[in-house]
């Protein structure tokens, strides 16, 4: 669907898997680019979803990155070795007062 | 140029609920409506149908909104099936939260105010009994009490706006987004209003349901309804998985998850609908006291939307005694009285016989009239 114009210089996880990826592009534009194209689950239907605008203002490429739940893939710049998985459904919130 | 039998000046949560009952009962109605730049107070609407707060020294509008309560559960399977979506009304119980013994005993204060103006559902609930409404919820410390009214709700006032819109159309009604109005005269037995684009309609009867807008055009009809603005900031986190199992004052967990944090009260008279960092950090601060998870939700979203206000902050309901056939009904309940207004006041507007409680909420209070004037039906 979509193709690399520029080659990729490292790799991340992404649900345990190893994907190609570039330093400094947003985590969409690797997950794209290597072919995945439902991010996550909604909250509301369950329905599998992807990135939309990839500007930060629609919320629908959410994942889990970095152990953080609801982050918005086309915001969060790659790093070598990002580890992100699919963000199923919603998120719950630490028990505890002092999470964050 | 068209004719109605009403026109309504305002496509808000007022003018389209009064609109709609309108057209229901055979009406040929027009809702005039600034469009999609106007300072709509739906938009800024927290989403509660409530009555545990309204009415403290005015109880028609306390049994004015138990009347639209009472109605409510109607309302809501009508405007859910014509939004094609549920409005998620959940009349589920509401709370006013108390975070130290000082505000729970003006909160008992308050209840008690209440219960001696007739509104006999609320009550003071502590701690424990809290605990036991809502299990498993992650209150924090610092909640003492709250005040609780089991007939309170939440619903979606967006999708409930879109409800009301699809039932004008379906009634036959007809929506005329555009521009303000800005003269309106009697011609031949009817009203002719006059818009900013140069367009006009012709109605025999007019509701001025105008939101912040509403004491310039009333004035057009010969009612004198003081209005003014005051901002209210809220705040939408991510969806969140199920922590707040009954809405409060200020705290919400929509149908979709959301967690909703209002409001603030700001009367600057200022027309405009700017956010500020420090009001949301406060509001979002109190929310955290209330549910200290909370401290690890994202915010989505803060805007903000001006409320219409009286001087006395009750609504105000009238027909004009110099322009028959002309009314004016301004809230800034406009979700909770949505049922009044699709419903008793409608058959006011088209009957020219207006409801008891309503008429006890006439704008002649604020002209400093020890007695209100109740405008006849002609």
């Amino acid at each position: 669907m979509f193709r690399r114009t520029e080659p990729t210089d490292c790799t991340i996880l992404w649900d345990g898997q190893e994907l190609p990826a570039r330093s400094g592009e947003s985590l969409a534009a690797a997950l794209l680019a290597a072919g995945v194209l439902a991010f996550r689950e909604t909250a509301v239907s369950g329905a599998a979803r992807g990135p939309l605008c990839l500007m930060g203002a629609c919320f629908d490429c959410l994942v889990e990155a970095d152990g953080k739940p609801n982050v918005q893939a086309c915001m969060v710049p790659v790093t070598p070795g990002l580890v992100a998985a699919p963000q199923h459904g919603v998120r719950g919130l630490p028990e505890t007062e002092d999470a964050a | 140029m068209e004719r109605y039998d009403v026109a309504v000046i305002g496509g808000g949560m007022v003018g389209t609920a009064i609109g709609y009952g309108c057209a229901e009962r055979g009406a040929r109605v027009a809702v005039l409506d600034e469009g999609d730049v106007a300072l709509r107070a739906s938009r800024g609407n927290f989403g509660l149908v409530w009555g545990q707060s309204k009415g403290d020294g005015m109880p028609a509008y306390g049994a004015w909104t138990r009347l639209s309560i009472a109605l409510w559960p109607a309302l809501a399977e009508r405007a859910s099936a014509l939004a094609g979506k549920d409005v998620q009304y959940r009349p589920v119980g509401g709370l006013t939260f108390c975070l130290d013994e000082a505000e729970l005993e003006a909160r008992r204060a308050f209840v008690h105010r209440r219960h001696n103006q007739g509104h006999n559902t609320v009550r003071i609930v502590d701690r424990r009994e809290l605990e036991q409404l809502m299990l498993g919820c992650p209150l924090g410390p610092e909640v003492v009490g709250a005040s609780y009214d089991p007939t309170d709700g939440h619903v979606d006032p967006l999708t409930l706006l879109r409800g009301l819109h699809a039932g004008l159309r379906r009634a036959g009604g007809t929506h005329l987004p555009g521009a303000p109005v800005v003269a309106i005269d009697a011609a031949g037995g009817a009203y002719r209003i006059a818009r900013a684009d140069g367009s006009a309609v012709e109605a025999r009867r007019i509701v001025v349901a105008a939101g912040v807008a509403t004491t310039h055009i009333a004035a057009m009809v010969g009612l004198d309804v003081p209005v003014r603005p005051v901002r209210g900031q809220n705040i939408v986190t991510e969806r969140l998985a199920p922590i707040l199992p009954m809405p409060a004052s200020a705290i919400r967990q929509t149908g979709d998850g959301t967690i909703q944090i209002g409001v603030t009260s700001e009367d600057d008279g200022v027309l405009e609908t700017p956010t500020t960092t420090a009001a949301l950090a406060k509001m979002a601060a109190r929310a955290i006291r209330v549910l200290p998870p909370l401290a690890a939700a994202r915010m989505v979203r803060g805007w903000a939307a001006l409320r219409p206000m009286t001087p006395d902050g009750f609504p105000a309901y009238a027909e004009s005694a110099t322009h028959p056939g002309c009314f004016v009904a301004v809230c800034h309940s406009g979700v909770t009285l949505a049922a009044v207004h699709a419903g008793p006041m409608a058959e006011a507007v088209l009957s020219g016989i207006m409801p008891e409680l309503a008429a006890e909420l006439h704008p002649a209070r604020f002209a400093g009239n020890p007695e209100i004037t109740r405008v006849q039906a002609h």
